[in-house]
């Protein structure tokens, strides 16, 4: 039984088929990377996995529970997280509560409490810091604790966003073009931490990607996807020399 | 200068970090606690009408500041909370549960106008609540039985413990201590788990939703607890004018409330209650400069109201993050003196953002 598994999934938007029949399998541990030309579906994959679209058809199983009928603020305590292609941070407020944001599903105070700031919440406040620090220990993020993401540079944002999903504690990690937009340097790092993510904290990681080097470095197997339909999974290797996905992204 | 040095987790969310922040916190409440000796009648009397709008003002700033919705009716939730209480007192209620029950009838007003305004928002949740304050204030007037129509209806004076606290200085010291406690809730609740979704609401509800946040649930729970505290200002506000009528609580009070909350500096309580005292002060400040204008301008309707727009033009111009911006902007400089640089609070470079799925 594989942890997670999408079966027959489709997505129409009247006559768009965003997706049409797509079924994978993730493995617990593995990374997973979904490339594709623009418009592929590959978003709008995730999109489904975390409940921002009801599947026209199809279903997403993950760790035994069917995700397609939880809703949608309630798909991250089941160990999803995700970040978004466009960086999707809050940008009125710090580095820190950025991260602490990250925490919400483990705050479970009640509205009276924290209006009194009873000692429970103090306690749980600094209980989710505590965490929210391994965190930035494993990002390196420390320099830019209490900095308003407004001040902060595309690089570190993206890192931050990841931190974020990471704060969430999930089983799966959901990454949409984590290394758009970084420098080599940047990406290198990104590596390295994905790979961590995978080793140390044993998440398993599903990525949207168009930098053919890193997939190549992390991914275990990938999914090449194209006008909505899957093509070829393999190793990198194998599924870039597959003629379809040549003949995708050059035409042909 | 001085550095942060957090010791423990605690320290970060501390509020009064430092001893000079405990002195000068001090202070000014020991001044606040002084002026009904040290100033005119007048001046106390103007003092307690402004903390009774600041009130009202941090009110909006849940709803405005941390969750982003704009709201241009709150003059109705004031318009409830004032009835209400008003009502209570008549029916022979004691000060304390009234006041409380005014409060929760705005609560509940706050939640029914939440429920639908929260599927629009920007211009489209200005007009829905511009049209409830519209609609608020025209049951007003045409429920005679319980609010006496257009002539209005008298309030009983407060009366707490057996103290009657109608005079100028119990009344002071009654708004101050509301005003206190208020703060000191709405601080708890901005710095802990539900400030921080008000705030992931505004700024990102994609995201928000991906990290467990129930987007709507925090939006009509940031409706509910802003017109909570909205309505409690305006019962106070009922003591205070004595008589109320429903043109008391017109379009103009809500807009010097959004003009409060947006000059003040969005997202701050402080900021709040500073936008309070800068719009609260201008009809004082006009009459008092009115002989000095000539009688042309002095008789000219809607001075008021020029001013308003006047103040807005200028910080829009040269303070778009509003009085508590400009009070960081001061702190720093002293702070980091002498470091300080002009570009510390440049507003920093604002990435695409996709509004694709909400």
């Amino acid at each position: 039984m594989s942890l997670f598994s999408a079966q027959g999934l489709a997505l129409r938007f009247g006559g768009v088929h965003a997706i049409r029949d797509v079924s994978f399998t993730v493995e617990q541990g593995e990374v997973f990377a979904i490339i594709g030309p623009n418009g592929a579906g590959k978003t709008s994959v995730f999109n489904v996995i975390t409940r921002v679209f009801d599947p026209s058809a199809g279903s997403v199983v993950f760790d035994g529970v069917e995700i397609t009928r939880v809703p949608r603020h309630r798909v991250v305590h089941h160990g999803i997280a995700r970040t978004f292609q466009n960086i999707e941070l809050f940008e009125g407020a710090t580095v820190l509560d950025n991260l602490m944001l990250g925490c919400h599903r483990f705050a479970d105070e009640s509205f009276l409490g924290q209006c009194l700031w009873t000692p429970k919440v103090r306690e749980t406040e600094a209980r989710l810091r505590a965490h929210v620090e391994d965190v930035i220990d494993l990002l390196d993020l420390a320099p830019h604790r209490n900095t308003l993401v407004t001040g902060l540079s595309y690089g570190v944002r993206k890192v931050v966003e990841l931190g974020r999903a990471l704060a969430t504690r999930p089983r799966l990690l959901l990454l949409d073009e984590p290394a758009s937009g970084l420098n080599p340097e940047e990406t290198r790092d990104l590596a390295f931490w994905i790979d961590d993510i995978r080793t140390d904290l044993g998440v398993t990681v599903i990525m949207v990607e168009h930098d053919m080097s890193l997939v190549s470095e992390v991914a275990d197997r990938v999914l090449c996807m194209h006008l909505g339909e899957a093509l070829s999974t393999g190793t990198a290797a194998e599924v870039q020399s597959d003629p379809r996905v040549v003949a995708a992204y050059l035409g042909g | 200068m001085r550095f942060d040095y957090d010791t423990s987790y605690r320290d970060g969310k501390r509020l009064l970090r430092y001893p000079s922040q405990k002195w000068t916190y001090a202070g000014l409440l020991l001044l606040l606690v002084a002026v009904p000796w040290l100033l005119p009648k007048y001046y106390v009397g103007e003092l307690t009408y402004l903390f009774i709008l600041s009130i009202a003002s941090m009110g909006l700033m849940v709803l405005s500041g941390y969750t982003g919705q704009v709201s241009l009716g709150h003059s109705a939730f004031v318009a409830v909370g004032a009835y209400a209480h008003a009502w209570f007192l008549t029916q022979g209620l004691p000060f304390l549960p009234s006041i409380l029950l005014a409060t929760g009838v705005s609560a509940l007003v706050g939640l029914a106008l939440g429920l639908p305004a929260i599927r629009v928002s920007g211009l489209y949740l200005a007009m829905v609540t511009l049209a409830f304050a519209i609609l608020i204030e025209h049951v007003l007037g045409r429920w005679k039985s319980v609010t006496g129509g257009f002539n209005g209806m008298p309030v009983n004076d407060p009366v707490l413990f057996g103290m009657d606290l109608s005079g100028l200085k119990p009344f002071y010291f009654l708004c101050l201590t509301c005003l206190v406690i208020v703060l000191l809730l709405l601080v708890n609740l901005t710095r802990g788990k539900t400030g921080r979704a008000f705030v992931g609401v505004r700024d990102s509800e994609a995201a928000a939703a991906s990290l467990g946040i129930w987007v709507a649930g925090t939006k009509v729970l940031a409706f509910v607890v802003s017109a909570a505290v909205t309505g409690f200002a305006g019962a106070l506000l009922a003591h205070h004018v004595r008589h109320i009528t429903p043109e008391g609580f017109n379009l103009l009070l809500s807009l010097e409330l959004v003009l409060m909350v947006k000059l003040g500096g969005l997202g701050s309580l402080r900021g709040a209650i500073m936008g309070a005292f800068l719009i609260g002060l201008v009809p004082p400040f006009i009459s008092q400069i009115k002989p000095l204008l000539g009688d042309r301008i002095a008789q000219q309707f809607g001075l008021e109201i020029f001013f308003f727009g006047l103040i807005l033009a200028v910080f829009v111009l040269f303070e778009p993050k509003g009085l508590n911006g400009r009070w960081l902007k001061l702190k720093a400089f002293f702070q980091t003196f002498p470091l300080y640089r002009k570009d510390v609070f440049k507003r920093g470079k604002s990435y695409m953002k996709s509004e694709r799925y909400r």
